[in-house]
């Protein structure tokens, strides 16, 4: 036995060995609203809005190609175009800050 | 007239059969490192033991110049030979023949041999070593896969399914060895994974060699898809031995039985368990205190390492162990260690095997990302495995058996046939800590100095509760014992379990939470 850690459950603290998995877990963050994230990795196709443009809820803003599918990035809900992470052609991964809305 | 001549013949056919894909690509696959196919099924079988079929077997592909080539045996080797005297059926991949691919006849020949294996009642040894389809035959290659799949299925359960990847295993391809019972991987030769690295760097420009996407360590260590993981191919081969040691060769049959053995002196059992239930030890030595000749044979032993199972004998026959493992994360459940008990117990239940389940542990791992990946479904499969096994169970409490753990950890309610508590075992809602803090609420809140009340508390409820006995006093559990007695107990209750008959509802099959 190495590296023994004191470890929480249920308020008792145990000596134990941690694993990696554990160890590299992530913490859960409260998901903002207004950051829009790929949901699956693909290629920005195309862009249709501007940082600074309003969009009403329902617009497309970006085609996000993945698995020979085109799909729509809609605009969640009225607002403004605050910054845009991406640009045409490029190669995103899952879960990547695409748009921040204001 | 002389047979001579059609002998010669034949033996000249054979001959170049043999060669597989010719010298140069028999160098290259040296050049891997790896064994040829033939040299891996004779190293696994018994001396001359080996008997081929279909070694003239050839394709049919008429489409993109296929029809001038000639592809021995199809890429692809079976027949059938003995291991420790015992008749198996086996098929290997020839990566020097086309790159191992799989065409329709090479898929053919691996479902005549699994036929076989399933009507004979044989275990069957598959060594995957193939670039994936034969993209020149089209959808004959699905085809091909579809079939080697739905027999892998039918077979689950009847005969021990053993996948040995020895090379690249891709694609559709890695459903098959995620179907069998155990997958064998080598460092640095095996390679398993659904998109490889090129179509990844494609898609996404991530940068991945094979051996991180997909190699030996990693599905031994992250994924839990290889259960035994080895340095050679040569130890592998003595894996897959060992293994067919202890189990049937069946499922209407029992593991055969060796000469009994006590364990090695050296495990002393009493001297192995802290009394302090949060200070950790390796449970692998209790198992190895009680097992005959203190040999465990650890399976998944590099995979949610805060469970513990694997094969040992008491009294000459095979018993199944499952342990929580207080030596990693505290031996808690979470949605890993939950998979793999779970799968193991159904294994065991399938081929006739008694389960010893070791419990300590002070239950569920609590936080988000377990609860987001879904503990609930995954800890859901220990609790319906245990309850659906009609197999002996017997349960030692070795110390902590608290809440959703202590139900699921193979207890009476799931109709264990004995339960045993060592006399440090805590039966209890939760432990001490956590329900003095919300039993005594108020007390605690209120009192002049609420931190030696909730000491006072603690302790309270630990004298009360953190014992067997309220436990056995509703006789929840048989009996108290001591831990130097944990072998006899086991020995005996599994010897009257011996004709066990336990009959559940008639069904087609049960939905467990997969």
């Amino acid at each position: 036995m190495e590296n023994l850690k004191e470890f929480n459950v249920d308020g008792t603290v145990y000596k134990t060995e941690l694993t990696k998995k554990f160890e590299s877990r992530k913490n859960w963050e409260r998901p903002n609203p207004k950051h829009l994230h790929s949901f699956i990795p693909g290629t920005i196709v195309e862009i249709f809005v501007k940082e600074g443009q309003e969009v009403k809820a329902g617009e497309s803003l970006m085609i996000l190609e993945a698995m020979k599918m085109k799909n729509q990035i809609e605009m969640p809900f009225d607002g403004v175009i605050k910054k845009i992470h991406v640009e045409e052609g490029v190669k995103v991964p899952n879960k990547m800050l695409m748009v921040e809305i204001e | 007239m002389s047979l001579k001549r059609n002998i010669l013949d034949l033996r000249k056919r054979k001959e170049k059969v043999l060669q597989g894909g010719g010298e140069k690509a028999i160098q290259k696959q040296v050049a891997m490192g790896k064994l040829t196919a033939r040299e891996r099924v004779t190293s696994i079988l018994d001396e001359d033991s080996f008997h081929e079929y279909d070694l003239f077997v050839e394709h049919e592909a008429r489409d993109f110049g296929m029809e001038k080539k000639q592809l021995h045996g199809d890429g692809v080797i079976i027949g059938t030979g003995t291991i420790y005297g015992e008749p198996v059926c086996i098929f290997a991949q020839d990566f020097t023949v086309a790159g191992g691919s799989l065409g329709l006849m090479h898929a053919r020949k691996i479902t005549k041999i699994m036929d076989h294996a399933l009507k004979m009642r044989v275990p069957l040894i598959g060594i995957n070593d193939s670039g994936g389809a034969r993209i020149q035959e089209g959808v004959n290659s699905l085809a091909g896969y579809g079939e080697i799949f739905f027999r892998n299925t039918l077979a689950s359960g009847v005969i021990p399914q053993l996948s040995v990847i020895l090379g690249p295993c891709a694609g559709g391809a890695v459903y098959s060895p995620a179907l069998t019972d155990f997958v064998f991987v080598v460092e640095n030769i095996s390679k398993m994974f659904i998109t490889g690295p090129e179509v990844i760097k494609t898609v996404l420009g991530e940068e991945i060699s094979m051996e991180e996407l997909g190699g030996a360590r990693v599905h031994s260590e992250i994924t839990g898809n290889a259960h035994f993981y080895a340095q050679s191919e040569y130890e592998c081969f003595e894996q897959i031995k060992k293994l067919l040691t202890f189990i049937p060769w069946h499922n209407g049959k029992k593991a055969k039985a060796f000469p009994p053995k006590p364990p090695k002196p050296e495990y002393k059992i009493e001297e192995i368990v802290p009394a302090d239930p949060t200070q950790p030890y390796d449970i692998r030595n209790v198992i190895k205190a009680i097992s005959d000749d203190s040999d465990f044979f650890e399976i998944m032993e590099n995979f949610a390492k805060n469970i513990v199972i694997g094969f040992g004998r008491m009294n000459g026959e095979t018993v199944g162990f499952v342990a929580n493992q207080p030596m990693v994360l505290a031996g808690v459940l979470d949605c890993d260690s939950s998979d793999k008990a779970a799968r193991f117990i159904r294994y065991c239940d399938s081929f006739n095997i008694p389960i010893v389940t070791l419990e300590d542990m002070p239950g569920y791992l609590p936080g988000v990302d377990q609860e987001h990946m879904g503990v609930i479904r995954h800890g859901a499969k220990i609790l319906y495995a245990y309850s659906e096994a009609t197999v002996p169970k017997i349960t030692v409490i070795i110390r902590k058996a608290y809440g959703g753990g202590y139900i699921a950890m193979n207890s009476r309610h799931m109709k264990a046939d004995f339960m045993f508590a060592w006399p440090t075992a805590e039966i209890a809602v939760m432990g001490p800590e956590g329900a003095a803090n919300i039993i005594f609420r108020k007390e605690i809140m209120n009192a002049e100095d609420p931190e030696a009340m909730r000491k006072e508390k603690v302790a309270e409820y630990k004298e009360k509760f953190a014992n067997p006995y309220v436990a056995a006093a509703k006789g929840y559990i048989d009996t108290v014992i001591e831990p130097e007695e944990t072998r006899n107990m086991l020995l005996h209750s599994i010897e009257v379990s011996n004709n066990k008959v336990d009959r559940r509802p008639e069904k087609k099959h049960g939905i467990p939470p997969f």
